[in-house]
């Protein structure tokens, strides 16, 4: 496949690999937190900790939508499901997340429920046409990345002048998480190392790379964007540990192919007439976190299953031995909980960063064998 | 849930659709999210929707990069080998 087979080449990966060795100071330690899940994988499954020296160690962000939904969110889209004359659809992850009592959107629908997956949110247009006594749900979730897309579908029912299609909206924005993960408590007091950020790539084509500068001017953290392909990857890590190396500390953008500082405006003008920042909205591992997330604006007010429906807010109960809420802080790894591997599998996610393949637990339990032993250098350059 | 991938854009529909090529099977994408969009474009498509143009130019760049990095690598070892031949 064209610009995804040449950033993915074995032999430049190396060498980018060997310059990192080069050039990382064995004096210090980089510790460079992957905002997003889509580099948590890419970062496992091309095994990129093991091309690392020891001292450059890739921390994971929250940046993964299924594993930051509270667990009062799922299970106000699971008492939707239950609703008769409701059908409820979603992407294909949410569906195995756990919510409270470890019920979960796949178990409410062997109940009898009408729960679907979708591939595209434009298919839940086409269920709603074709169910006209029913009402049809679509549980949005999502980054800048997945928002877009959900704001012209309900655009575009209210030209359709659907009557029986809503969305219940939980789409979250990358920067504002950005912000929480340095007013953490661990932030605070140190116990959060972070040195740089590995900035979204899809996330950054739509909203551009201007929302990252405050965190150079702010916080003293640089941001490189970067594409998702392990070159991509590795090319970033090099890019953070000059400006580290330098005492330089700017946004920089390695995934110029597609993105500009600007973003995708025509983009950004459809999620804005659409949607509008919420006051304030629970993250979990990060709590609530204000202007974090959007909301179906008023004048879409009949598309917003929360208003349709008089959707009560819920809160969860999390699992208590789960530690997803300190993995998404960047201050445990999957290893740290006593549950993962046995009982909490892929199969059988008993935390919501088991499920996705963009979690960071999922992504350990797959790739694990790649993550921990370190490739020697010498091998590296055979 | 978040990935989309690079697809060609094989033939143009209306403002809003186009057919792109996806592995091999040719399939309609929603295109109203990106304008000036021609037949041989290369999009990012998730769930569907195209998120924005590649551009051609500065992923030729960003290859260069890494072609320069594998040459001075091969430099490298070279003159590693020289030196530990002499
Ligand atoms: S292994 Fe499972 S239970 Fe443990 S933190 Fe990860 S998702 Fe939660």
């Amino acid at each position: 496949m064209k610009y995804v087979d040449e950033f993915r080449d074995g032999e430049k990966a190396r060498a980018l690999a060997e310059q990192i060795r080069k050039e990382a100071d064995p004096a210090r330690r980089y510790h460079l937190m992957e905002f997003c899940g889509g580099h948590t994988h890419a970062i496992f499954r091309y095994g990129i900790p093991g091309l690392l020296p020891e001292n450059v160690r890739l921390i994971h962000g929250p940046g993964c939508p299924v594993c930051v939904l509270p667990i009062g969110r799922l299970d106000m889209a699971i008492a939707l499901a239950r609703r008769p004359e409701v059908i409820l659809c979603t992407y294909g992850d949410m569906l195995r997340v756990p919510g409270s009592g470890r019920e979960s959107l796949m178990k409410v629908r062997a109940e009898g429920t009408d729960v679907r997956m979708l591939y595209s949110p434009a298919d839940a247009l086409k269920i709603a046409q074709q169910n006209p006594d029913k009402e049809v749900v679509f549980f949005a979730i999502g980054f800048e990345t997945t928002t877009p897309p959900t704001a012209l579908v309900i655009d575009q029912a209210a030209k359709l002048g659907l009557k029986n299609f809503s969305v219940f909206c939980n789409h979250v924005l990358t920067p504002a998480a950005m912000h929480a993960i340095l007013n953490t408590p661990e932030a605070d007091s140190g116990a959060l190392e972070l040195d740089g950020f590995i900035g979204p790539a899809h996330v950054s084509t739509v909203i551009g790379s201007a929302p990252y500068e405050p965190f150079p001017q702010q916080y003293k953290r640089p941001v490189v964007i970067a594409g998702f392909e392990p070159l991509d990857v590795l090319q970033a890590i090099l890019m953070l540990i000059r400006q580290l190396n330098d005492g330089r500390c700017e946004v920089e953008n390695e995934f110029i192919r597609a993105v500009s500082r600007e973003g995708n405006l025509k983009a950004q003008a459809a999620v804005s007439r659409v949607l509008e920042l919420r006051a304030s909205f629970e993250w979990r591992g990060l709590g609530a976190i204000p202007e974090s997330a959007l909301q179906i604006r008023s004048e879409y007010a009949e598309f917003d299953a929360e208003k349709r429906f008089g959707v009560e807010q819920l809160h969860g109960r999390e699992n208590k031995a789960c530690e997803c809420p300190s993995i998404l802080r960047g201050v445990k790894n999957p290893r740290d909980c006593v549950l993962f591997g046995d009982p909490c599998t892929p199969d059988n996610p008993l935390g919501s960063c088991m499920v996705s393949s963009e979690g960071a637990c999922a992504a350990y339990y797959s790739y694990g064998r790649f993550s921990e032993g370190r490739i020697p250098a010498e091998e590296l350059r055979a | 849930m978040c990935l989309a991938i690079p697809v060609r854009i094989e033939a143009l529909i209306d403002a809003e659709r186009a057919l792109a090529d996806i592995g091999g099977v040719r399939k309609e994408i929603n295109i109203a999210l990106v304008d000036d969009l021609s037949v041989g474009d290369y999009v990012i498509l998730h769930v569907g929707y195209a998120l924005n143009k590649l551009d051609p130019e500065e992923a030729a760049r960003t290859l260069a990069l890494f072609e320069e990095l594998g040459q001075l690598q091969e430099a490298y070892d070279e003159a590693q080998a020289g030196e530990g031949g002499a």
